[in-house]
């Protein structure tokens, strides 16, 4: 926390900075954001990557994981996108947004124009035109240095924003699908913004996925607000390639009579990190955050929540599935936050693990920080292997040892996938998961 | 019901912001010249007449020290200690003899306390109703009287203060001391084992099971002094031992230091059961004064099959610092930790546990009930690891907070590390204040909100109580109450 570190850099957070400046001098963006981005650009160049003495990094060595700075992906070519747009995720009846190695594949885009009230405009574009919407970027920064989203912000560019007009009720999910398709190791920064106005309605959906054996980054960040009476449901699936770096932060605001839920499946990268920081900024709303993630090998998987209920009267629920095989390692962090005068507030949070592997280690670090006395607020953590006696049951039915021990992971994953609401998007993450146990038999 | 109905007597009888043991004894004292220095060091071991090998491995600490920072990492926030402001050594000037020329101020003071000395009383009187207890007396930096020592004795049992023990019984210090809790393992330790002035050693043989329970009363009277106990216990194979401690000190506007260190070594089969009622003086209604407690406190479950218990109850200080744990080495051995740690006025807790897997079949169980009143804040910090090789690790937690009042925080923060696939580990923590079912319920029985609380909280930390030995958990079922007065209303 209070550690004083002598700031010597490693070569990859020298490159890093070099590079930034580059950046900030090769593409210039003015008024608000730019000074946003310079500011960004000099944190980074003070605090460097976290460490495991950050006590929000204590399990994720980021100085020790980023030894190498990638350049960045550079313009985009039409055989790269071509192969994106074919190996992309597909939503059935969504609209897609593609992102090819960091760049917006604009002719394989949906993008929308206030159709039906959903507009969704490139971030560079906004930001040149001064749309307003671009000047909500870094509105739900978290007040304390984060590493990741420094260096995302000092790289502002490419990326998104999208805005959902007041009531309006979007029916098809909104998909935005980053894909990594170089031979060589680049790395790629992005930036959503997200406005979801007073009453609308709609599912977004974020999916990473990337060649195998590349170790290519990806830095991406979301900022979601969900206005008073909004209703938003967000899936996130990564699938990076199997040497990939992922770094993701969300940032999420939720007005008042609001309804949030978001699933997170995470089965890709060699390490990733995902920094969740939600915010109830009215009463009466309801937050529920989920996740699965699935490891093999020697994959690592960071997910790390922040939940501050600045305001009463609101539920949050949280449930976090980690299934760890052969010598993965899985990380989580939750922290409630129940500000004075939060009163009435409900928290609930939840994270298992299963422990395939005989040398898999998961680390749960479950923390309730609570200023107010009239609330209900528990979190549990539980690690352990495959019940014995459920697999002996199968077994006794002539189920093989492999099958019966699928089975049962899927049950597990299962039951936080059940609470993802879209029919289309919900069968999706269960063929993802059964994909994956299949790959491991 | 009969003890509750205690309680609620004794919450009515007292004023808000009552410290009963916070009187003064004045007797004259011997101190060592303020300050922190190697002189202090020297000037310490000095007194103690200790051996050449004991001042070199002080010295040691010493320096060491003067290269580490101060911990920030917890969540209590104090002004700056300086500790070159207290008094690192003080000693009642007469030295007693046996227990007969102990200086009545003194044994006015434990009397006041209600903890006998006099052997002869608790023979004579006392035994057919209550259990015998014998007891290490520590005042200021001296350990003034150790009780029953001759018939304990006669079960190969040794209870004495360290300074005794490093004379008498330097073999088992050499072997034991420090090889729990390392010289530089932290701040506080090594500062402990720099100036260490007294505490209680106790060993006890194979096979045996200790006669009594043993206690220590740490009491800290003189001004401006720092306390600095050092507890070392050894069960060698088999052996079973129950040991209390409890502390208070007097009224002061200033902050006073205390900063122990506790070694427990089970060997095989052995079991330590370590309880303690901590009422040091918490500070008054505005939060000035007070005792810091910074207290490390650690077992060794060394052999296959031993048995360390912390249960705490935690009322008093300003700040607490401490986290009791265990080191589960044998094959087999288990851990366990009951605390209740209440926190009121300007109070400070960031308190909790380590349980540390690293033989086979080792299980551990930790039940947390921390509350939380008026403007305190209250942390339960904990961790929980298995190590590869500790297969079919077990652990089962459980910390419960409550609130009492609006200005108060509670926290929970714990760490769960699994790092082999059989490792069992269950972690479950709550917060919620007293509903408005359970307090109308008492309210329209005719118990006042006061009452009501009592009741409440008795409820609330019974599994922990529980866990204490007779006497204790009547005291500390009273301390619980007199700590949340005021808290209501």
């Amino acid at each position: 926390m209070n550690v004083v570190t002598p700031q010597i850099r490693t070569a990859a957070e020298q490159a890093l900075v070099d590079a930034v400046d580059q950046h900030l001098a090769a593409v210039p963006i003015a008024g608000r954001v730019g000074e946003l981005r310079r500011a960004a650009a000099a944190a980074f160049a003070t605090h460097g990557l976290p460490h495991r003495r950050v006590e929000e990094w204590k399990y994720t060595d980021l100085r020790a994981i980023l030894r190498e700075a990638p350049p960045l992906a550079g313009p985009l070519d039409a055989a790269s996108e071509a192969e994106a747009t074919f190996k992309a995720l597909s939503v059935p009846g969504a609209k897609r947004i593609l992102f090819v190695n960091g760049a917006l594949a604009r002719p394989a885009s949906d993008l929308l124009a206030l159709e039906g009230g959903i507009a969704a405009l490139p971030l560079d574009s906004a930001l040149a035109a001064g749309e307003p919407m671009a000047d909500r970027v870094g509105a739900l920064a978290p007040q304390r240095y984060d590493g990741p989203l420094a260096l995302n912000t000092a790289f502002l560019g490419e990326g998104l924003v999208v805005r959902v007009a007041a009531h309006a009720k979007i029916a098809a999910p909104l998909h935005i699908a980053n894909v990594f398709t170089k031979d060589d190791p680049a790395t790629t920064y992005g930036r959503v913004v997200v406005l979801v106005e007073e009453g609308a309605q709609v599912t977004l959906v974020e999916s990473f996925q990337g060649r195998d054996g590349v170790a290519y980054q990806t830095n991406s960040a979301l900022e979601l607000s969900v206005a008073d009476g909004a209703h938003v449901d967000y899936v996130r699936v990564q699938e990076e390639g199997d040497a990939a770096l992922h770094l993701g932060t969300v940032m999420l605001e939720i007005g008042r009579n609001a309804q949030f839920h978001s699933f997170t499946q995470t089965s890709g990268a060699r390490a990733s990190r995902v920094s969740v920081y939600g915010r109830f900024s009215g009463t009466h709303s309801h937050a529920g955050l989920r996740g699965a993630t699935l490891l093999k090998g020697r994959q690592h998987a960071d997910t790390t929540l922040l939940l501050d209920h600045a305001v009463g009267h609101c539920e949050s629920r949280e449930l976090f599935k980690t299934v760890l095989a052969d010598e993965s390692h899985g990380v989580f962090q939750g922290k409630i936050v129940v500000r004075p005068d939060a009163q009435k507030t409900d928290g609930r949070m939840m994270s298992r693990a299963l422990l395939l592997g005989e040398t898999a280690e998961m680390d749960n670090k479950p923390e309730l920080e609570i200023f107010a006395d009239d609330v209900q607020c528990g979190h549990g953590a539980t690690a352990g292997e495959l019940d014995e006696d459920l697999l002996f049951y199968l077994k006794a039915r002539g189920i093989p040892q492999k099958e019966a021990e699928a089975l049962l992971v899927q049950a597990f994953v299962g039951e936080a996938i059940e609470f993802v609401e879209h029919d289309a998007l919900r069968e999706l993450l269960i063929a993802r998961a059964e994909a994956w146990l299949a790959r491991r038999a | 019901m009969a003890a509750v109905q205690e309680t609620v007597e004794r919450v009515r009888s007292l004023d808000v912001d009552q410290y009963k043991y916070g009187f003064v004894t004045d007797i004259e004292s011997e101190k060592a010249p303020k300050g922190l220095s190697e002189d202090t060091v020297r000037y310490i071991s000095a007194k103690k007449n200790e051996p050449e090998w004991m001042l070199e491995w002080r010295l040691d600490a010493y320096r060491r020290w003067l290269t580490m920072q101060e911990p920030t990492w917890a969540r209590v926030s104090y002004p700056k200690i300086d500790f070159q402001d207290y008094y690192y050594y003080s000693q009642p000037k007469a030295k007693p003899k046996s227990l007969d020329e102990i200086d009545p101020e003194i044994l006015a003071t434990y009397d006041k306390l209600g903890i006998p000395l006099r052997e002869r009383e608790a023979l004579l009187g006392i035994e057919s109703t209550a259990p015998r207890i014998a007891v290490d007396a520590v005042f200021d930096s001296v350990s003034v009287a150790t009780t029953f020592k001759a018939e304990l004795a006669k079960a190969g049992v040794i209870f004495c203060s360290i300074s005794e023990a490093i004379r008498e019984h330097p073999d088992l210090v050499k072997q034991y001391l420090g090889s729990v809790v390392p010289v530089s393992d932290n701040f506080y330790a090594t500062l402990n084992t720099a100036v260490f002035s007294d505490g209680s050693f106790v060993y006890i043989p194979k096979g045996v099971r200790c006669p009594m329970e043993l206690s220590t009363y740490f009491r800290i009277n003189e001004r401006n002094t720092g306390q600095f106990e050092r507890t070392l216990i050894i069960a060698d194979e088999g052996a079973y031992v129950s040991y209390l401690e409890g502390c208070t000190a007097p009224q002061r506007d200033e902050n006073q230091l205390h900063a122990a260190v506790v070694e427990l070594v089970a060997l095989k089969d052995a079991e330590i059961k370590y309880s303690t009622v901590q009422n040091w003086y918490p500070g008054d209604k505005d939060g000035k004064g007070g005792i810091y407690n910074f207290v490390t406190k650690r077992g060794d479950c060394r052999g296959d099959n031993s048995k360390i218990s912390w249960t705490q109850v935690e009322t008093g200080s300003a700040i607490t610092w401490k986290y009791p744990s265990c080191i589960l080495r044998g094959d087999g051995s288990q851990g366990e930790f009951y605390s209740i740690a209440i926190s009121n006025g300007y109070q400070q807790v960031d308190s909790g546990t380590k349980m540390i897997h690293l033989g086979k079949n080792t299980s551990s169980r930790i039940i947390s009930k921390g509350i939380a009143a008026g403007r305190s804040e209250n942390t339960y910090r904990g961790q929980v690891t298995a190590h590869r090789k500790a297969s079919n690790a077990r652990n089962f937690t459980n910390c419960d907070s409550l609130l009492i009042g609006d200005k108060c925080g509670a926290h929970t923060v714990p760490y769960i590390e699994a790092k082999t696939a059989s490792a069992v580990f269950e972690h479950e923590a709550t917060t919620s204040k007293i509903s408005e079912d359970q307090m109308f319920y008492c309210l329209q029985r005719g118990l006042s909100s006061e009452e009501a609380v009592a009741l409440i909280v008795n409820g609330f930390v019974k599994d922990v109580l529980q866990q204490l030995p007779m006497e204790f958990a009547v005291e500390a079922q009273k301390l619980i109450s007199v700590s949340l007065e005021g808290s209501v209303g």
